[in-house]
């Protein structure tokens, strides 16, 4: 049996986006399955599946974010449910886990959601909501990484930037031409968080963050809550939008490397990932419409064309530099503006553009050929990776 | 302002790091290494990823090794950072394998080259606790 078509995305649910203050991150996650339900046309007691995933402004899984918002709702008829945690690659992979329950009768409607509210007031900066620069010394020889001065992710993809360059030659100029794609696509998208335009010199002139990457070269930091509710495909076609097929679905999870190995910050596991899910869908990155790729930095974006293949290992640079991401070129990539112009929801961003994007429902920036609609969820420093493939046809 | 806050944190050992942080006192850098198949570890772990064997024991390493990556940070996460950034932050990859997150010393930013040698150089940072970090190996 494949699961190629056999469950849909039925409901989409973006609350408002960015520097929306006064709510926690549990309620823009109810507000986010509210507008999924109406979205759908469900009422809340159908729902029947709830998987929630929670972003740093939350205690993560330890403050029992899933039970309050179930309770919050008075969801009492589930039949699926947890809290889920693989960082970016959670939502596609939660996507996984509802379609292989309601495929297999263990649930009907599955709310997958995301929110976060790291964004307290204006007064504190983006990049201090996330690096942890006042956390408390953890013991042992963490916190020797601590004294180091290692802090928050961008240090990581910092140095993926500067060994892809190292290796392959790759220039801040080329990477600066995901930033300027992406941007181009926010302007066409009302609810992105950035909508001027910006050339390739601004983002060389973006400040360093942490050398060699530019404050354009990062996502951005948002307040706010994304939910897709995945049925069957019969239930999705008995409902007013029009389904999102779940064609193919992947995942690989590959750690923590603490010695030195091939690959050590160039390589995603995003290849094995794809390879599952592509041969599930029946497609080939030949056949990929629209790509929705995790954008947690410009780089993120170039090693994941790099490891599906869209072009060879170190050869991302001069494939991106054209700007074939951007409008009218010849791979529509992060349509919405993705995380480095859009919203940050972490995986929930890629996700969210692609259903609008296999929908026809992206309005001026739609994609014209939409019926192979790539989503990619990267988590942690490169360590966690899956894959969807989504169509607005059944097979 | 009081120094509370404006002190880098100060690493504290616990006693799965102890062999390490005492090492690091008497001028040694020690990593854990297994018993049964030779591998080589840092940080502290409980297992062998490679074979699983929970038989690690601590061993002096050599201390040498090349820069396997590094980046600047110019961000102040922290004030105790305040009138250093940039400061180099360099992954070091040991001659036994594994690779330390460090910071190379006695290196102006613009000297730091991917697949340098380095060696070990030892940090007082209290009577209690010296940290290892690294600088360029002196030529031979
Ligand atoms: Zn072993």
């Amino acid at each position: 049996m494949t699961m190629k078509g056999k469950a849909a995305i039925c409901g989409l649910g973006i609350t408002a986006m960015g520097k929306v203050y006064g709510k926690s991150a549990t309620q823009f996650a109810i507000e986010s399955i509210d507008l999924a339900l109406k979205d759908a046309g469900l009422p809340k007691d159908e729902l029947d599946g709830l998987l929630v995933y929670m972003g740093n402004s939350t205690g993560g899984s330890n403050d029992y974010s899933s039970v309050f918002i179930q309770n919050q709702m008075g969801l009492r008829g589930l039949r699926l449910f947890s809290y889920m945690d693989g960082m970016g690659s959670t939502a596609s992979s939660m996507v996984q886990y509802a379609a292989l329950a309601v495929a297999n009768g263990m649930a009907n409607y599955v709310a997958c959601v995301f929110a976060d509210a790291p964004l307290r007031d204006s007064k504190v900066s983006a990049g201090a909501s996330f690096g942890g620069g006042k956390r408390p010394t953890p013991p042992g020889i963490l916190g020797m990484k601590l004294h180091n001065g290692y802090f928050g992710a961008n240090t990581w993809y910092a140095l993926a930037m500067q060994r892809h360059a190292h290796l392959y030659g790759t220039t801040s100029q080329q990477l600066g031409a995901i930033a300027v794609s992406q941007r181009q696509w926010a302007m066409k998208n009302p609810m992105a968080q950035m909508r001027s335009p910006i050339t390739v010199a601004d983002h060389q002139a973006s400040r360093f963050v942490v050398e060699p990457l530019h404050l354009l070269d990062c996502c951005l930091v948002s307040n706010g809550g994304v939910a897709v509710i995945v049925t069957t495909a019969e239930r999705a076609r008995a409902l007013r939008p029009p389904p999102a097929y779940i064609w193919g679905m992947g995942q690989a999870h590959r750690g923590d490397n603490t010695r030195a190995m091939p690959g050590d910050f160039i390589e995603s596991p995003g290849a094995r990932s794809k390879d599952t899910a592509f041969r599930m869908a029946g497609v080939t990155v030949e056949d990929v419409d629209v790509a929705q790729i995790y954008d947690c930095y410009t780089i993120t974006v170039l090693i994941a064309l790099e490891d599906y293949g869209f072009c060879g290992k170190g050869e991302g640079g001069a494939f991106v530099a054209d700007g074939k991401l951007g409008p009218g070129g010849s791979l529509p990539t992060n349509t919405g503006g993705g995380e480095l112009s859009g919203y940050y929801m972490r995986g929930h961003t890629p996700l969210s553009e692609a259903v609008i994007q296999a929908r026809g429902q992206g309005g001026e920036r739609q994609v014209k050929d939409h019926n192979v609609v790539l989503v990619t969820g990267n988590g942690g420093w490169m360590q966690h990776h899956a894959t969807l493939v989504l169509s607005p046809l059944a097979k | 302002m009081t120094t509370q806050h404006t002190q880098k944190p100060i690493p504290v050992p616990d006693e799965a790091s102890a062999p390490f942080f005492d090492g690091a006192k008497h001028g040694k850098l020690m990593m854990q290494r297994c018993k049964d198949c030779g591998a080589w570890h840092h940080p502290v772990r409980i297992y062998c990823d490679d074979c699983l064997s929970p038989h690690l024991a601590w061993q002096q390493a050599s201390g040498k090794g090349e820069v396997y990556n590094f980046a600047l940070m110019h961000y102040v996460y922290h004030p105790a950072w305040a009138n250093e950034v940039p400061y180099n932050l360099t992954v070091v990859k040991l001659e036994e394998g594994p690779v330390m997150e460090t910071n190379l010393v006695d290196c102006k930013n613009s000297d730091i080259k991917i697949g340098m040698p380095v060696e070990v150089a030892f940090v007082k940072l209290s009577d209690d606790v010296t940290v290892p970090k690294f600088r360029p190996a002196k030529k031979r």
